[in-house]
């Protein structure tokens, strides 16, 4: 069986294929976090008054609070002096052509399959292309505006929607929610905002491209997705990072408002930079992610794929908060080499018959470990609440363990909530049964977790579905056993 | 003519233990070989070694297929060759659809073949052609491998894979087994509605019975990991009528 062994080590040993850097200018800030950092980076943004409190009070927060140590995750000490808090690609002086930006940057996003220039898109999706700390680009602005959305950086929106941002920053996410969202609040630089009006379909995907490139930085990054009465979007992330020896950390919080009747998906490919075989490098992912359906009848879904970064820690979650709304969780996490990955979702009913959805599917290889952690809440006034949940692992190699932590907390008894989960791991006999009909056993391994993700991988939006398709079996090869 | 597969003094180990020592077969293009042999004489272990399944290791001997050295190739190699496995046991492979499932399988032979992938209308056109040979619903074909089939189910599915590949060398690991009378009249008039003048069968069985429809030109016994006796179809149903307590006295075993 040895043989056997080392062929799927084989498989799962693959590269990473967005590991390069840019070399372009950057303006970097110092070293290091204190007052004077947040003010930096307010001032560079040119923030109104009440944005510089906002994210004042976040770092006085901050400095109260300790890292959670309770994820099922084993995270060296991070040196948060150590972290550069802003670093911007430079504008170069010049011709203002190409809406400005750096032709070195167009390449970049080029090179990772997200073209910036509009002509160049293949089909309806506007794209927001996060560079470092800021956005570098947002297309197909002006198309979206005839219909009243608005869809641009964050700083842009503080600069020239500041009602809205004032109205809904932080009201899904208060900067007390945790030590990472206090922490990106006091030092967010930059992100996606959308607000699709009343009644309004949003005709495009919507996506934001987030690249970290300059060493030693981190990057904080926050998308606030309103959708007002009856609207409805779709929104893609994608996220990809240079190889570097060192960890880099990554904080962002995502907030979704839907409002009556209105439908936000969300739907995420986490491939940052995972390290290498030997667990060298990669990012750390500390993310807070959650969406409020508000009005009644309300839906938020949420759809991950994970595959990358060192550590991942996050939980993307629905506050159901109307009667009647509708919260969805569908993800992937694939972890493999040395990745840690402890995420799941948090299912909070507090309207009448609310109804949930879990499907969790993890994948283990090589000597990563990966948990689904949940939690489904009925309140005592959430009438007629139902949930589902699905977590299943499929384990890859006898030295990377899979875990389990659901809880629930029910407080009303009409409440229905169903939990199921299963373990199973590829055998040695469905490999070679596949070989005996002439598929390798590194498509065979792809034909299996494909199989085995298909009921996510279906909730995602057609064009990333094939990419994502080709990420799981890329982020495996090399590892079954 | 030269034998499409000969065999020469092949022997193989299980967990270092000696199952195969010594065996010898050539089967030309257009013959039905029959192995038979009581339980734990080694006739699946030798469709393993065939097939190059990892936990069998060969210590000994050569195989040549076509003209290639077969104990050289990989598995999906001596598949995309033209060997084929009906296995005893068909495996499970949940969440994979046999669509999915054959059409990789059969692309992986096309390739091999300097052949371009196969059209999405052509792949299901030829699905629904090879599934009536062995009258396979096509609530089967679009479920996953295997998955909730009944045991003359897995069987038929098998028989169909073959179809699907169309190989040269197509060997039948006890695919009697746990097969009703029904079942087993499918499965072997599919085995016989695939067979031509180009290729060639080897059917391992332990009864008589699967050759009443599948007849051999051959019948060998296989005894103790040695090939005993050689002879026409007659010899099988000499063993139906005596079991195999004959073949072991002349052994000088009992």
């Amino acid at each position: 069986m040895q043989d056997s062994n080392n062929i799927i080590n084989e498989v799962t040993a693959g590269d990473y294929k967005y590991g390069f850097v840019t070399d372009i200018d950057t303006d970097v800030i110092h070293r290091g976090l204190d007052e004077e950092t947040v003010r930096i980076i307010s001032a560079k943004k040119n923030e109104p008054e009440w944005m510089l409190d906002f994210r004042l009070k976040a770092y006085r927060h901050w400095l109260t609070l300790e890292m959670p140590k309770w994820p099922h995750l084993t995270i060296p000490t991070i040196d948060y002096q150590d972290i550069i808090y802003y670093a911007a690609p430079k504008k170069k002086e010049g011709p203002k052509s190409l809406d400005e930006v750096d032709p070195e940057l167009l390449k970049t996003f080029d090179k990772l399959g997200i073209p910036l220039e509009e002509q160049k898109h293949l089909s309806g999706m506007a794209v927001d292309a996060v560079m470092d700390s800021v956005s570098v680009k947002t297309t197909f602005k002006e198309t979206l505006a005839e219909k009243g959305i608005i869809f641009c950086s964050f700083s842009e929106a503080v600069q020239h929607h500041p009602d809205l941002v004032q109205e809904y920053l932080g009201s899904v996410v208060s900067y007390r929610d945790n030590f990472f969202a206090a922490l990106n609040s006091a030092v967010f630089s930059d992100g996606s905002f959308v607000y699709i009006p009343k009644g309004v379909r949003c005709p495009m995907e919507l996506s934001t491209y987030f690249r970290i490139n300059a060493a030693n930085t981190g990057q904080f990054e926050r998308t606030l997705i309103v959708a007002d009465d009856e609207a409805y979007v779709s929104y893609l992330e994608g996220c990809t990072a240079p190889m570097r020896d060192e960890n880099q950390l990554h904080a962002a919080i995502v907030e979704i408002i839907a409002k009556e009747h209105a439908e936000v998906k969300y739907s995420t490919v986490q491939n940052w930079y995972p390290g290498d075989k030997d667990g060298k490098g990669g990012i750390y992912n500390f993310v807070t992610k959650r969406g409020l359906c508000k009005g009644e009848g309300s839906k938020i879904s949420w759809t991950q794929v994970e595959t990358g970064s060192a550590i991942t820690w996050k939980y993307p979650s629905c506050i159901l908060a109307g009667d009647n709304s509708v919260g969805e969780f569908y993800s992937v996490a694939v972890t493999n080499n040395y990745q840690q990955a402890d995420t799941g979702t948090k299912m909070i009913h507090l309207g009448k018959n609310t109804k949930s959805t879990i499907v969790s599917k993890g994948i283990s290889a090589g000597h990563s470990q990966n948990s689904y952690r949940g939690l489904v809440k009925v309140s005592p006034r959430a009438e007629g609440a139902r949930n589902h949940s699905q977590c299943d692992s499929l384990l890859l190699s006898s030295t990377c363990g899979a875990h389990t932590f659901p809880y629930a907390d029910i407080q009303n008894e009409t409440a229905v909530v169903e939990h199921e989960a299963t373990t199973s791991k590829i055998s040695e006999e469905q490999l070679f049964y596949c070989q005996q009909r002439g598929i390798s056993v590194e498509e065979a391994v792809g034909l299996i977790v494909n199989g085995y993700a298909r009921e996510v991988m279906n909730k995602l939006p057609m064009e990333f579905a094939v990419e994502a398709q080709k990420l799981l079996t890329i982020s495996l090869e090399g590892s079954v056993g | 003519m030269k034998p499409m597969l000969e065999i020469k003094n092949l022997h193989a180990n299980v967990n270092g233990k000696e199952i195969l020592k010594g065996i010898n077969l050539s089967v030309k293009a257009g013959e039905v070989h029959a192995i038979m042999g009581p339980n734990g004489s080694g006739k699946s272990t030798l469709s393993s070694v065939l097939v190059g399944n990892p936990a069998f290791e060969v210590t000994e001997g050569e195989v040549t297929f076509d003209g290639k050295n077969l104990l050289d190739l990989s598995p999906e190699d001596r598949s995309r060759e033209g060997i084929f496995l009906s296995f005893q046991y068909p495996v499970e492979i949940p969440g994979v659809s046999m669509v999915n499932f054959m059409r990789a399988a059969l692309n992986e032979h096309r390739k091999y073949k300097g052949l371009p992938p196969v059209s999405a209308t052509d792949f299901l056109k030829l699905m629904r052609e090879k599934r009536a040979i062995v009258e396979l619903d096509n609530k089967l074909a679009s479920r996953s491998v295997n998955e909730g089939f009944s045991g003359g189910e897995k069987k038929r599915n098998e028989i169909f894979q073959m179809a699907m590949l169309e190989p040269k060398l197509a060997i039948l690991d006890e695919t009697d087994s746990g097969l009703d009378i029904d079942a087993l009249r499918i499965v072997a008039s599919g085995v016989n509605k695939l067979k031509t003048p180009e290729n060639a069968a080897i059917v391992i069985t332990h009864y008589q019975r699967l050759l009443d429809y599948i007849k051999p030109d051959v019948v060998h016994v296989l005894y103790k990991g040695r090939i005993v006796k050689t002879a026409g179809p007659e010899l099988a149903l000499e063993l139906e009528e005596k079991g195999y307590d004959w073949i072991k006295k002349e052994m000088g075993d009992e």
